[in-house]
């Protein structure tokens, strides 16, 4: 491996990548139906919806795929109408609902899970009947924890949830104005992070060119859009890097990186998930995205990237993280099992025999001191800053 | 590099075993006699000192190379000892400025940094002085031409100014006044204070040789004047050789102030002008024990009539130590004629030397407690303002308190939090009135940062307990029986592993409370330790105070739990109260610690067979060690429950930083 040091790119003059170029990625198509509130609680609904969102790549997904292409531009404008149709549908029939409401943004792939939660609690502000912040207040908290107890296993959904109430608690520049302009400003406000969730994936993207260098060889695990914009951003800045991308069994995730990879003529190599250890050798550094980053500075991640980083721990590989600062969140898991499981059925393939127990849990709880930085919006952050960061947002 | 060499000479030779915690700065003295040296060629090292100065004893000392490449590069000839500016790096530097504005982690030196900074007026008529203190010329760098002239005496200066301060400021020794340059504690003897200490004679020899500038032979003269005063002292050898400090003609009204006021601290330092907000910022230094003279004189002063131990622990001598038994008699039988203490306070002193007041939180209530009915009885004098008197009372109070029982750090920032209330009390208070706020301030801090802060912690902390779980506790704390009987309410199926030590055998109470209400206990004791964890699920520690690095200083024996329950990875969680935080930085045990009764380690009760000690007092090869606190490194914790939720031990400087400040001035 020939230049080690990832110094030597900051000579280099960076090309300003293109910011259009995510785009594709609002084009697949949105459900027409509403999915119902959890019909099964035993089943993680957020790893369900990830699997339908960037799932397995078969032939019917193919097929989404090209039907994504094809897709209606009148869907899009019909969602970015959605405002007054979805306010006076609801104000009139009462049959709004968070949950509903939270469904329908969930199933738009770019749109992370916390931002699709603030999106629908900014629903609930535009419905809201509510004469005074106060009623609005408890109005919101109620659907926000009706949104958490819809999912529990969802961190960020639980986080863009407490981060919206923090806001709408918080904010002073609602203190002096009357209430329908708070109101107007609160559902601005909302409406914003959809943008800011894009903008923070391309704050890390640009964040992160620093630590790729020419040569590398990254090792990827699972499925991230963060991790897939830096990556793309490197290669649209020319770096000459390698992906080795883990399959990331059951839902083959990787797979799915992979195959976006290849488009950008990134050279990849896939992995079964039990070859990280054979193939850290040759590894430069470890990229993985977060469902959550946690008060210590540890993240929650898709299942297996506690072993991948104490793989390359023990081998003084560099871990990196790529998360929006909206997935922290103020949990503290002590170990593994000290977060509500998010269960996953897992297809084997085989009939399993009776009175053979399968592990569901779909993730698992990466220590603070396996990470080596974690790259946020809100910058490069040692895993201890995290903390400091929520004391500030949250206290 | 030669000179590299040779400042190792320098250092290395004085860490015997003595001087390992509490002796860091050898740098004062060796620093005094730098700047002279340095100033012939060129000085910017000497714009250091102060920051010097300000190395505590729980400071590590800054990187040696630096100022090596420093000393190099101006070309001082290494057969000259380097003197120990060395230890000075640039990174150093801001810290100095910082130490000018915001009290740092630090202990004394800041404290006494402040003073000196801050008062210029406080009698130096010395023109080297008013230069340094009137104009930033320590932290001026890289124009040495210009700066030279003032440095030899500016050097000096404030290494006696600080040192002089510290008598001001309190009786409480620092290092660095032991090891203060010797012409000013001359003056200071002279005074009466005697405040030498024979040490680092080698540093000192090669002092001499040195001598050069000026102020240094004027310092010198100065020395010898008051050598006659200070002979006295064991000491005296130090100040006559060394001297060096211009500043031995310091006003002796300070000094004796400070005399006056010894052991209250805090009282002096209020009384001293507008610095004194920023500087209650700051810890107040503990005294040194190991210093014979000014033990001598806070004992003519002490209320209690405490005996020193006999047979110290060398390394621990530093701390107090006292015959235990012997003085609550005595205190006993004056109950009835002691004039200055308040009798609600003599009670809680008495209850806090015989231990039955233990543990920082009951401690810290029965000190605010008490405190509010004194105020309560209190009539402002005539003639004399109810802020300044107020807090000079409390100051005598407290110093009362610490003869019977070293503060705890809650305890501390308590008296803080008081003092800090009575000097910002409207000056168009009337008596009544301004009682009145303080009652409510000081029954809404124990509400707050006391009762309120365990009700928080206990809620976090029972989502931690699962069904199944098997807790491992150690010692007696208050907040952990609070949750342990919380998570029982809720149901949860859990069973507790009770830790226990000698001598104080603080578990046995809690078994019982906990047995009592129904919980399913084990109990051992703290040998069986590796023995037990096997079947633990979660350990939960108590702690005295959480400092800045996220160390946890506890009751003795937490460390070993901790290391134990790190070594077999489970989870240690330590319960502690926001304002137990404190913005100290400590690394070891041996620094800052109590000494218990070492009576009580040498016999155990009811085993006549194994009291193989009996007079060991008098065989002087035998030290018996009894420590009251540990420090527990924070790697081996893994989650701090408090107030303000969970949150990693790297997080406690935000903690401290963002919430500890604004509630001292609400």
């Amino acid at each position: 491996m020939w230049r080690r040091s990832a110094s030597f790119v900051l000579d280099k003059q960076r090309q300003q990548p293109d910011e259009s170029r995510t785009e594709r990625l609002d084009m697949s198509e949105r459900p027409e139906t509403l999915a119902n509130p959890n019909p099964n609680p035993g089943i993680s609904a957020y790893y369900e919806t990830r699997a339908a969102h960037h799932g397995v790549v078969t032939s019917d997904w193919l097929a989404q795929a090209q039907a994504a292409v094809t897709r209606d531009p009148a869907d899009l404008t019909l969602e970015k109408g959605l405002v007054a149709p979805a306010a006076s549908s609801s104000g009139s029939a009462k049959a709004f609902s968070v949950i509903d409401e939270f469904n329908r943004w969930r199933k738009q792939p770019d749109l992370a899970e916390a931002v699709a939660a603030i999106l629908a609690l900014t629903a609930v502000i535009r419905t809201s009947e509510a004469t005074t912040m106060m009623e609005l207040e408890i109005e919101l908290k109620k659907a926000s924890d009706s949104l958490k107890s819809w999912d529990t296993t969802s961190i960020s959904l639980t986080a863009g949830c407490d981060l919206f109430m923090r806001y709408v608690t918080r904010t002073s520049a609602l203190e002096y104005e009357d209430f329908n302009a708070a109101k107007s400003r609160l559902i601005e406000r909302g409406e914003k992070f959809g943008e800011i969730s894009r903008k923070a994936r391309r704050t890390i993207a640009m964040l992160s060119q620093d630590f790729i260098f020419d040569g590398c060889t990254i090792l990827v695990h699972g499925f991230s859009r963060v991790v897939l914009e830096v990556l793309k951003t490197a290669a649209q800045s020319n770096k000459l890097f390698r992906v080795l991308c883990t399959e990331g069994t059951p839902d083959r995730t990787g797979l799915r990186l992979a195959n976006e990879l290849a488009k950008l003529d990134v050279p990849v190599k896939l992995l079964i998930d039990s070859a990280v250890a054979y193939a850290m050798d040759e590894i430069d550094m470890v990229f993985v995205g977060a469902d959550g980053v946690v008060e210590s500075g540890g993240i929650i991640n898709m299942m297996g990237t506690y072993q991948i980083a104490l793989v390359a721990h023990g081998m003084n590989k560099p871990v990196y993280v790529a998360a929006e600062s909206y997935k922290f969140a103020r949990l503290y898991p002590l170990h593994q099992k000290d977060m509500a499981p998010a269960l996953r059925p897992i297809d084997f393939g085989v009939p399993i025999p009776k009175g053979v127990e399968v592990e569901t849990s779909a993730r698992d709880y990466t220590p603070p001191q396996y990470l080596t930085l974690l790259f946020t919006d809100l910058g490069v952050l040692t895993p201890s800053v995290v903390s400091d960061e929520l004391i500030q947002l949250y206290l | 590099m030669d000179s590299r060499r040779a400042s190792r000479m320098v250092i290395d030779p004085k860490p015997k075993v003595r001087q390992v915690g509490f002796f860091t700065p050898g740098a004062p003295p060796e620093r005094t006699k730098s700047s002279p040296a340095e100033s012939l060629s060129s000085p910017p090292t000497s714009d250091m000192s102060p920051a010097g100065n300000s190395l505590s004893p729980v400071m590590i000392p800054p990187p040696r190379h630096a100022s090596d490449n420093l000393s190099s590069s101006l070309g001082l000839n290494s057969s000259r000892v380097l003197p120990v500016p060395v230890p000075m790096s640039p990174i150093r530097r801001p810290s100095t400025g910082d130490n000018l504005n915001l009290p740092l982690g630090s202990y004394n030196p800041s404290e006494s940094l402040l003073g000196t900074s801050l008062s210029p007026s406080s009698g130096f008529d010395d023109e080297g002085l008013s230069e340094d203190t009137s104009t930033s010329g320590w932290f001026v760098r890289g124009n040495p031409g210009k700066v030279a002239s003032s440095f030899p005496s500016g050097g000096f200066d404030t290494t006696a100014m600080k040192s002089r301060n510290i008598p001001v400021v309190s009786n409480l020794t620092t290092v660095s006044v032991v090891k203060m340059p010797p012409g000013l504690s001359g003056g200071i003897a002279e005074k009466g204070g005697t405040l030498v200490e024979v040490q680092h004679e080698q540093v000192r020899d090669s002092k001499l040789k040195e001598k050069t500038s000026k102020a240094e032979r004027r310092a010198l003269q100065e020395a010898q004047r008051s050598a006659k005063a200070a002979s006295r002292a064991e000491g005296s050898k130090t100040a006559a050789t060394s001297g060096g400090v211009t500043a031995a003609n310091a006003k002796p009204a300070k000094a004796k102030a400070s005399q006056k006021k010894e052991g209250s601290s805090v009282a002096s330092s209020d009384r001293k002008g507008p610095e004194k907000d920023r500087k209650k910022d700051v810890p107040h230094p503990r005294m040194q024990f190991d210093d014979k003279q000014r033990v001598e004189k806070a004992k003519r002063r002490a209320v209690v009539k405490q005996t020193e131990a006999r047979n110290r622990v060398e390394l621990f001598r530093h701390l107090p130590q006292y015959e235990h038994g012997t003085q609550l008699p005595d205190l006993e039988s004056r109950f009835f004629q002691l004039e200055p203490m308040h009798p609600s306070v003599y009670k809680v002193g008495l209850q806090y030397l015989s231990g039955d007041t233990s543990g920082s939180n009951a401690r810290c209530i029965a000190m605010l407690q008490a405190f509010k009915e004194a105020i309560k009885d209190y009539t402002t004098p005539p003639e004399k303002a109810l802020g300044r008197d107020l807090t000079a009372k409390i100051s005598s109070y407290v110093s009362f308190l610490i003869e019977c029982r070293p503060l705890s750090i809650s305890m501390g920032y308590a008296i803080r939090f008081l003092k800090n209330r009575i000097a910002k009390l409207p000056l168009t208070f009337s008596e009544t009135e301004a009682k009145a706020t303080l009652c409510s301030d000081i029954d809404r801090f124990i509400n707050e940062k006391i009762i309120l802060a365990d009700k928080a912690i206990v809620k976090h902390a029972v989502t931690k307990i699962r069904d199944g779980d098997v807790l491992l506790i150690y010692g007696s704390s208050c907040v952990i029986e609070m949750i342990l009987l919380h998570a029982h309410e809720l149901g949860r199926q859990f069973r507790v592993v009770v830790v226990d030590s000698r001598p104080k055998l603080e578990g046995k109470a809690l078994l019982r409370r906990l047995v009592s209400k129904g919980l399913c206990c084990t109990y051992t004791h703290i040998n069986a330790l590796s023995y037990i964890m096997h079947e633990v699920t979660l350990v939960f520690l108590g702690a005295s105070s959480v400092l800045c690095n996220g160390t946890v200083y506890s009751r003795v024996g937490t460390a070993c739990v901790a290391m134990v329950a790190h070594a077999f990875r489970l989870p240690v969680l330590i319960c502690c109260e926001a304002y137990k935080f404190h913005e100290r930085v400590q690394l070891d045990s041996i620094c800052s610690n109590e000494l218990g009764d070492p009576d009580v380690i040498a016999k155990v009760p009811g085993r006549e067979d194994v009291d193989h000690l009996e007079n060991w007092a008098n065989n002087e090869n035998l030290q018996l060690l009894n420590l009251m606190y540990d420090v527990t490194p924070s790697d081996y914790v893994s989650m701090i429950i408090t107030d303000y939720g969970m949150i990693p031990p790297t997080s406690v400087p935000v903690i401290v930083r963002e919430y500890r400040r604004e509630h001292l001035w609400m």
